[in-house]
């Protein structure tokens, strides 16, 4: 095969891939220009990344459900009542903040197992348990907040989702030559983007030595080097604002984490397996009851985190808080390829699905298009990356 | 006389894949045309194209129908020319009734609403012709796979067909429900309906089909008119050289007891009074090939599933010990830990993810073995999934290959291949054969010979006797979920085997019930 023809196979097959980061990718440009140059500005992608934070986050652990075939309705009402909880025991009974952040990850992780416990081992549909849950905990939240807002927060609180890593090295800016510039935060960046080129190699020498490269190199070289770039560009960006967010490590170390567990651990296997055939699954030795039923209860803690996020970045808890966040969520994973059936789907493609809605929001908010016109962009976007995925697909068959 | 049907240089390729390659075909108004193979040979493929499933410019080459070039946009022209396909694969909704499925998307109506007393009156008609005995409104869920055939054919019969296709018919029947689809083959013949039959089951072949073509590796080989018809020359055509046996041989090294199996008694997961298993006693040793004949619904499968860590039905009970000790296999991870692995009959629905790789299929039941601290090595697994590939010889242009596009023999290579790597002692395959070709089955047969000379033990489920008679080194006959007869190599014989299930039918009913309650 000659090297031209083996690039053009290698992506096409993996069309699906780079597809949705193409996208991502235009529709950074298209706003950039759009907006003339205001999207990327550093206080407004500090922005874009708090204000998206809890969609990505929830989107990691409803890539794992809806892998192994099931969804979850109830992910906004969830992140309500923990956020209510939240305020209810830190603004009115003066609990440690610490403390009550455990308390309300801990909450939604039971919440998150106790539907698990129906749809895994009782075989009640997901839709309807959860279903059940979303009106459940919406009207719980009414109850707890006594249908008003709480708050405002300590400062400790809003910490986690207002706060910033503090610069360690601020003698980097003087070497740009630049008063306010935080170093911490570019020396990250280039340090993550490093990190991963790295592994990259590695990965392809391990391969190599069991002649099993498919790649073309001019695809490795590019894919990382972009990346790479992007990183280290987007990080010189925070820094010159206030560095990083407290948000975004946490994200970046969830993502990645999640990353690896889907890409490389057993329980990510099986958990595909489960959503691509339940019985064959079984049958091998798979158990698939146990392993829904912790996908639906990490899904119930990420969203507990999500509540917990939420409620700091508003400094209030309101009755209303997540109202319609699980669509945001579940149109996430789908834009980012996940299969309905199950089975399919990547936390990069979910990521980069709640990206291109993250960006499409903050966008059109910036255009200052309406939120009508908004939502029925958002829902055409949908439709359109699921169309594009199906039609990918009957093409390669 | 002129063809009916002439297919002309068709090409058909798939990402990766020649399917068809400059195939010709031409059939014979009123005749039976037989289609053979080997798996992958293309004979699904070119049956799709000419039914319009592939359309017209998706592949090249032209089809003649009466004469007429025919262009077939999808499945819908190819059926309004007459032309019906009866799919490898069922294809009726399991919770509708027959008349439902008979004429779904072809639905009776008056005045916009379904004419059900038409409807019901013309399926009994169909149901008659086809001789099938069963009421319009029963639900094809309650009906055996060989009726289930049956119901595709009358539904076949409701369009108006003049050239009917049976993508192997015959692969999941026992050999009386097959006898009874071939006669009505014959039947429609006489009445001139023209059909194409794809079967891997060479006898039935000789015995109805008035020409033959054979296809190797997407390409015709040759074509036979019926006096020129035997066997040995249709596996000659179809694989590329002579074969003198058709089970290989295996000097068998018996050891010591390996599994032995006391008292086996299960019920049925949805009726839990009803005993479907009862007091089944089994022992296999070491390097040795057991078989389990019966008919089906005799129960075996179930008695495999139950023993493979309680996969099918409820109150089981019984003692199992394996090499000597007392093991308990209250689920599949213990079972197979135990050492027991069980290939499924059903491989699409519960062997493999059709979705994903061979790769991914490979490892799936030995996860532990390609991984450390839960982690899974890329690289160990993808060399374990190559390294099965070149043992078993799946043609596969690579182990990436989604298995839902492997035909029928390579699909069940990866599933033997998936149970193979979680190295067990006593292997139970169930129906490993079915619908698979003569080339194949030989290397599959192979790959049991291996193993037994291994020191390991198989377990033989198989509804083909001569399978069972030419494989196996003891044979227990099953017959009502329980074991009624145990025949050496030396005793065994089709008649013998016969023999013992028909004597126990007569005699176990009462028995049977007695039990049950
Ligand atoms: N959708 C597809 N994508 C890729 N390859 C395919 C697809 N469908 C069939 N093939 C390949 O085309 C070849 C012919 O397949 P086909 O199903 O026609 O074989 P067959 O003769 O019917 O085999 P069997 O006896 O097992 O049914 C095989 O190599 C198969 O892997
Ligand atoms: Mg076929």
């Amino acid at each position: 095969m000659s090297g031209k023809s083996s690039v053009g196979a290698y992506l096409k097959n993996n069309m699906r891939q780079y597809g949705m980061l193409l996208a991502l990718v235009a529709i950074m440009i298209f706003f950039q220009f759009m907006t003339d140059g205001t999207l990327m500005k550093p206080v407004n992608l500090t922005n874009l990344f708090l204000q998206n934070s809890y969609i990505v986050i929830m989107a990691l652990g409803m890539l794992l459900v809806i892998v192994s075939g099931h969804i979850d309705l109830s992910v906004g009402s969830v992140v309500g009542f923990t956020g209510g909880l939240a305020a209810v025991l830190i603004v009115n009974q003066h609990w440690n903040p610490l403390l009550v952040a455990v308390v309300c990850l801990g909450t939604g992780a039971l919440i998150g197992a106790a539907q698990g416990y129906w749809v895994a081992y009782w075989r009640i549909p997901s839709f309807i348990v959860t279903l059940a849950g979303m009106l459940v905990f919406r009207g719980a939240t009414l109850w707890l907040l006594n249908g008003q807002s709480v708050g405002p927060f300590p400062k400790e609180f809003q910490l986690i989702s207002t706060g910033f890593v503090p610069d360690l090295l601020p003698f980097i800016g003087t070497v740009f030559g630049m008063k306010q510039f935080n170093g911490i935060a570019f020396v990250l960046g280039v340090a993550l983007a490093g990190g991963i080129i790295g592994l990259a190699v590695r990965a392809r020498k391990r391969a190599a030595t069991y002649g099993m490269v498919d790649e073309p190199f001019s695809f490795f070289v590019g894919k990382n080097g972009i990346i790479a770039v992007a990183i280290i560009y987007i990080s010189f960006l925070l820094a010159t604002y206030r560095g990083l967010p407290n948000v975004l490590i946490t994200m970046a170390i969830l993502i990645v984490a999640y990353m690896f567990v889907t890409n490389s651990t057993v329980v990510g296997r099986r958990i595909y397996a489960i959503g691509g055939n339940e019985k064959a699954a079984k049958l091998s030795g798979i158990n698939t009851n146990r392993l829904v039923f912790l996908s639906f209860a990490n899904m119930g803690l990420l969203a507990g985190l999500a509540g917990l996020i939420f409620a700091a970045r508003l400094n209030t808890a309101t009755p209303k808080a997540g109202v319609s966040f699980e669509l945001d969520v579940i149109a996430a994973v789908f834009i980012g390829g996940a299969s309905m059936s199950g089975g399919v789907g990547s936390i990069v493609g979910a990521v980069v699905g709640a990206f291109i809605m993250g960006v499409m929001n903050n966008g059109m908010s910036i255009l200052g298009i309406g939120i009508d016109y908004q939502q029925v962009i958002k829902g055409l976007v949908l439709l359109a990356a699921v169309i594009f995925d199906v039609y990918n697909k009957s093409k390669s068959h | 006389m002129v063809p009916i049907l002439e297919m002309r240089g068709i090409t058909k390729t798939f990402p990766g894949v020649k399917a068809l390659d400059n195939v010709t075909l031409a059939v014979m108004p009123g005749e039976i045309h037989a289609l053979v193979g080997e798996n992958g040979a293309g004979k699904s493929t070119l049956m799709k194209v000419l039914s319009g499933v592939y359309p017209h410019g998706s592949y090249d080459g032209e089809i003649l129908f009466e004469g007429q070039p025919a262009r077939f946009q999808g499945i819908h022209d190819s059926e309004a020319k007459g032309i019906i396909i009866i799919h490898q694969e069922l294809a009726l909704v399991p919770l509708l009734s027959i008349a439902e499925n008979i004429f779904l998307g072809n639905e009776i109506t008056r005045h916009g609403m379904i004419d059900w007393p038409e409807t019901f009156r013309r399926t009994g008609a169909l149901l008659k012709k086809v001789g099938l005995n069963e009421a319009p409104q029963a639900r094809i869920d309650s009906l055996g796979v060989g009726k289930q055939q049956l119901v595709e054919i009358a539904k076949a019969l409701s369009k108006k067909v003049k050239l009917l296709i049976l993508d192997e018919p015959t692969a999941a029947l026992q050999e009386n429900d097959s006898a009874t689809l071939l006669n009505l083959l014959l039947e429609f013949k006489a009445q001139g309906i023209t059909s194409i039959l794809i079967s891997h089951k060479l006898n039935e072949i000789s015995r109805v089909a008035d020409r033959l073509t054979v296809l190797r590796d997407g390409a015709t080989v040759s074509g036979m008119e019926r006096s020129d018809i035997t066997e040995a020359r249709i596996i000659h055509d179809m694989v590329g050289r002579d074969m003198a046996n058709r089970y290989p041989h295996r000097a068998p090294e018996i050891g010591e007891t390996l599994l032995t199996v006391n008292d086996w008694c299960v019920f049925h997961p949805v009726h839990p009074d009803r005993q479907v298993i009862t007091n089944a006693c089994l022992s296999v040793k070491r390097g040795e090939v057991v078989g389990i004949a019966g008919l089906m619904g005799a129960g075996r499968t179930e008695f495999a599933m139950s023993l493979f860590g309680r996969s099918w039905g409820q109150k089981i009970s019984g003692a199992v010990t394996l090499g000597g000790k007392q093991v308990e296999l209250m689920n599949v991870p213990q079972a197979i830990r135990a050492g027991l692995a069980y290939v499924t009959e059903d491989r699409k629905a519960l062997g493999l993810i059709l979705d994903e790789s061979i790769l991914r299929n490979t490892s799936m039941a030995n996860l532990q073995g390609v991984s450390s601290g839960g982690v899974i090595d890329a690289n160990r697994e993808r060399k374990v999934a190559e390294d099965y590939r070149e043992v078993l010889g799946t043609r596969t242009p690579s182990v990436f290959q989604k298995t839902v596009n492997l035909s029928g023999g390579n699909q069940q290579k990866v599933v033997l291949a998936k149970w193979l790597f979680t190295d067990p002692q006593v292997l139970i395959l169930d129906e490993p054969t079915r619908g698979i070709d003569v080339g194949a089955k030989f290397e599959i047969y192979s790959i049991v010979n291996q193993l037994a000379g291994q020191g390991r033990g198989v377990i033989l489920i198989s509804s083909e006797m001569p399978e069972l008679l030419g494989m196996c080194d003891r044979i227990y006959v099953m017959n009502k979920g329980t074991f009624v007869g145990e025949l050496t190599k030396e005793e065994a014989s089709q008649e013998r085997i016969m023999e013992i299930i028909m004597s126990a039918e007569t005699s176990w009913p009462e028995h049977a019930k007695a039990g049950s309650v």
